[in-house]
C-alpha cells in the first residue's frame, strides 16, 4: 500500500469516528427537538418511528395556549422568569468578576492567594449540598419563591468562575498598558475602559455566556426554592408536564425546544469571542 | 521649558527602601542616563518621575512644579516602555494620537501631529497596521512617535532597547540620539547596558543598591570612575582590579612585583595602605603596540594565557599576583600561549582605590 494512500485511508477513519461519536452526541438533541414538532402517538410508538411523517407545531400552539386541545401552563412566564433571572444575575456576576478579577491580576493585597483559594474551593461544593441550608435561610428571609433568591444563589455560583476566568484575561494584559495610557493622558477609571476592558472583552464574554447558561439551565436548586409562576423557570415548569400517570412528552419537548434555542442562539453570537476566549489567545502581539 | 530636580527622594515598598535619598538635578534639554545593575532602583526612580510610583519621601520637580503629587496624566511627560506597550487592538495612527485624542484635540489638529510624528520617525507608510503586524524595530520607533506626538516637557525612556537584537539595537540607539537632536526635549534614560550609556549621554548617572554612586559627563565617568565599582561597570572590557599595598612609595602586589605609585596619586596614599590598584586594558601594552604616547609609563613583563583576535586589536589574558589582567594589543601580531612580553603600563592612566571603602583615593 502506498504512503499516500494510507494517510488517505487514515484521514477518511479518523473522519468517520469523528462523524460517529458527533452522532451519538446529538442524538438525544435531536430527538428532543423533533419531538417538539411532531404528536405524543408518534413519541411513543413501538417500535420507534426513527423519520416523522409530518411535522406539526400543534405542541407549540397547545402550550402557548393556543388551538383546540389547551395545556394550562404559563410558559411566557416561565420565559420571562429565566430571563430576568439569568440576565440579572450574569449581569452581576459579570461586573463582580470584573472587579474582583481586575483586583487579584492587578494588585497586592494581604492573603491573596488565601482568598482565591477561597473561592476556587467553594466551586467544589456541589450547588445541590446547599440546597436545604439555602432553603432554610431563604424562607427566614423571606425571600423563597422569589426571583431575588435565585438571583443570589446564581450570582454566588457563577462569581468564583467568572473571577477566575476573567483574572486569567487580566493577567494577561501587560500592566504597562495601562501606565501608557495614563502616562497618555487618562485617569485609571479611562485607561481601564479604553484599553484594558476592550482587550479582556473576550474573556468577558465567555465568562458572560457561562453564567448565563448556568442560570438558565439550573434545575436542581430552582425547583427547590420556586414555587408559583412568579419564580419559577424554564427547566422547573418542564415538570409540569408530568401528572400523575401521564407525561405529556410532546409538550415537552417542545418546551425544551424553546429552553435550547436562545441559549444556541447567544453561543453563535458570541462564538468568536467564546473560542478566543476558550483558548486564552486574546491579547497577544 | 523645563528641567527636572529630585532632592533627597526615597522609596519604600513597605518596611523595605529601595532607593535611598537620590538628588539629582536635569537640566532643560538635556540627555541624562540612569545605569546600573540589574535591580538597582532605576526603574524605580523613573516611575517617581512618571508618576507611576508613589514617592515615599522627598520632592520631584518638573520645571518649577513640585508633582509629588500630581497623575501621570498632569506632568506633562511621555514615556517609552520595556515591552513598547503599544495598544494592541489600535492601529499605529490610533496609536500615535490617542494622547491627543484624551487631551480633546480636533481632528485635524490630530491628524497634523501625527502626520508630523509619522514623518519624523519614518512610519507614514505603516499607518494602518496593527503593532502586531510590526517588526520589534517598528514597534520601537510607533512607542518613541506616541511620545514624541504630544510635545511633552519630557521623555522618559525605561530600557527601550532591551528587547532588540544586537544589530537593531544599535540602529535604533543611533535614531534615538538622532530624535533628540531634532526634537530637543528633556530626556532621562534608563538602561543596564553601559554601552548605550556612554554612547547616548549628556551625562551619566551610575547608580548602585538604590544609591547614586557617581554623576558625570561619559569621558568623566569613564577616565575618573570615584569607585571600583563604576570602574568595572563602565568600559568594556572592565578595568582590571588588583588588590595591593602602599610600600617604599610603589604599588606592591601580593606576589612581590611593585610598580610606581602615579606622580599625580602620590601625595593621596599613605605608607602601608591596603589599597586596589585599576588600569584598564588599553593601558597596558606591548611595547610597540600601543596607542598613545603615555606621559608616565613604566614596563612590566608578563606571560600570555590566551589571545582573542578582534581585528584591529588583540585582546590578551594574562596574570599578575594571581589574578587575571586583560591587556590590548594594538597592531596585533601572532601570539603564542606561554609567551613573555613586556608591557608597557601607562601610569597616569591608572587608578588607585582606597581597599577598606573602594572609593578612589581621589575622592574627597
Ligand atoms: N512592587 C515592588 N514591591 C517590592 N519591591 C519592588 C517592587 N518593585 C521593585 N522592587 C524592588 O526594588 C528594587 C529596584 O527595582 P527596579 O527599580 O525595578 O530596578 P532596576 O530597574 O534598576 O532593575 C529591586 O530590588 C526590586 O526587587
Ligand atoms: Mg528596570
Amino acid at each position: 500500500m502506498s504512503r499516500a494512500l494510507k494517510n488517505r485511508l487514515r484521514a477518511t477513519a479518523l473522519w468517520f469516528a469523528t462523524f460517529l461519536l458527533m452522532i451519538v452526541i446529538s442524538v438525544p438533541g435531536l430527538w428532543v427537538v423533533l419531538s417538539g414538532f411532531r404528536p405524543n402517538r408518534e413519541i411513543l410508538a413501538k417500535p420507534p418511528v426513527w423519520i416523522p411523517e409530518k411535522l406539526t407545531l400543534n405542541n407549540f400552539a397547545k402550550i402557548f395556549g393556543f388551538g383546540q386541545d389547551q395545556v394550562a401552563i404559563p410558559v411566557l412566564e416561565y420565559f420571562r422568569n429565566s430571563l430576568v433571572i439569568a440576565t440579572t444575575s450574569t449581569l452581576i456576576a459579570l461586573i463582580i468578576g470584573m472587579a474582583g478579577g481586575y483586583a487579584f491580576a492587578r494588585f497586592r493585597f494581604r492573603f491573596k492567594n488565601t482568598w482565591f483559594l477561597g473561592l476556587m474551593l467553594f466551586r467544589t461544593v456541589p450547588g445541590i449540598a446547599l440546597s436545604l441550608p439555602v432553603f432554610m435561610l431563604w424562607s427566614r428571609l423571606g425571600i423563597i419563591d422569589t426571583k431575588l433568591g435565585l438571583i443570589i444563589v446564581y450570582v454566588s455560583l457563577n462569581v468564583p468562575f467568572t473571577i477566575w476566568l476573567i483574572d486569567g484575561f487580566f493577567r494577561q494584559i501587560p500592566g504597562s498598558l495601562s501606565e501608557a495610557a495614563q502616562v497618555d493622558g487618562c485617569t485609571r477609571w479611562q485607561a481601564f475602559w479604553r484599553i484594558e476592558f476592550p482587550l479582556a472583552r473576550s474573556g468577558i464574554a465567555a465568562a458572560g455566556v457561562f453564567a448565563f447558561l448556568t442560570s438558565w439551565n439550573e434545575f436542581a436548586l430552582a425547583s427547590q426554592l420556586t414555587r408559583s409562576t412568579d419564580s419559577k423557570t424554564l427547566p422547573v415548569g418542564l415538570m409540569d408536564f408530568t401528572a400523575q400517570f401521564t407525561i405529556d412528552w410532546a409538550g415537552m419537548s417542545a418546551m425544551a425546544f424553546i429552553i435550547i434555542v436562545p441559549a444556541l442562539i447567544l453561543t453563535f453570537i458570541v462564538q468568536k469571542h467564546l473560542i478566543a476566549g476558550l483558548t486564552f489567545g486574546g491579547v497577544k502581539g | 521649558m523645563a528641567g527636572i530636580k529630585l532632592e533627597n527622594v526615597t522609596k519604600a515598598y513597605g518596611k523595605l527602601e529601595v532607593v535611598h535619598g537620590i538628588d539629582l538635578e536635569i537640566a532643560h534639554n538635556e540627555f541624562v542616563v540612569l545605569v546600573g545593575p540589574s535591580g538597582c532602583g532605576k526603574s524605580t526612580t523613573l516611575r517617581m518621575i512618571a508618576g507611576l510610583e508613589e514617592i515615599t519621601g522627598g520632592v520631584v520637580r518638573i520645571g518649577d512644579r513640585v508633582v509629588n503629587e500630581l497623575p501621570p496624566r498632569k506632568r506633562n511627560i511621555s514615556m517609552v516602555f520595556q515591552n513598547y506597550a503599544l495598544y494592541p487592538h489600535m492601529n499605529v495612527r490610533d496609536n500615535l494620537g490617542f494622547g491627543l485624542k484624551i487631551a480633546g484635540h480636533t481632528a485635524a489638529v490630530i491628524e497634523e501631529r501625527v502626520a508630523e510624528a509619522a514623518d519624523i520617525l519614518g512610519l507614514s507608510e505603516l499607518l494602518d497596521r496593527i503593532p502586531a503586524e510590526l517588526s520589534g524595530g517598528q514597534r520601537q520607533r510607533v512607542a518613541m512617535g506616541r511620545a514624541i506626538v504630544r510635545h511633552p516637557d519630557a521623555f522618559l525612556f525605561d530600557e527601550p532597547l532591551s528587547n532588540l537584537d544586537a544589530k537593531l539595537r544599535v540602529q535604533m540607539r543611533a535614531e534615538i540620539k538622532k530624535l533628540h537632536a531634532k526634537v530637543a526635549t528633556t530626556v532621562v534614560y534608563v538602561t543596564h547596558d553601559q554601552v548605550e550609556a556612554m554612547t547616548l549621554a549628556d551625562r551619566i548617572v551610575v547608580m548602585k543598591d538604590g544609591y547614586i554612586e557617581q554623576i558625570g559627563t561619559p569621558m568623566d565617568v569613564f577616565n575618573h570612575p570615584v569607585s571600583t565599582f563604576v570602574a568595572s561597570f563602565i568600559g568594556s572590557p572592565p578595568m582590571n582590579l588588583i588588590p595591593a599595598t602602599i610600600s617604599d612609595g610603589t604599588v606592591r602586589f601580593t606576589d612581590g612585583t611593585a610598580l610606581p605609585v602615579p606622580n599625580r596619586l602620590k601625595d593621596l596614599v599613605r605608607e602601608g595602605q591596603e589599597v586596589v590598584f585599576g588600569i584598564r586594558a588599553d593601558d597596558i601594552t606591548p611595547i610597540g603596540h600601543g596607542i598613545h604616547e603615555a606621559r608616565e609609563t613604566t614596563e612590566i613583563e608578563l606571560e600570555v594565557d590566551l589571545a582573542e583576535l578582534l581585528g584591529s586589536e588583540t585582546l590578551i589574558y594574562s596574570r599578575l599576583a594571581g589574578q587575571e589582567v586583560q591587556c590590548k594589543m594594538f597592531d596585533p601580531r601572532d601570539l603564542t600561549p606561554g609567551e613573555r612580553l613586556t608591557f608597557r603600563l601607562s601610569l597616569d592612566k591608572a587608578h588607585i582605590f582606597d581597599a577598606a571603602s573602594l572609593q578612589s583615593v581621589r575622592a574627597h
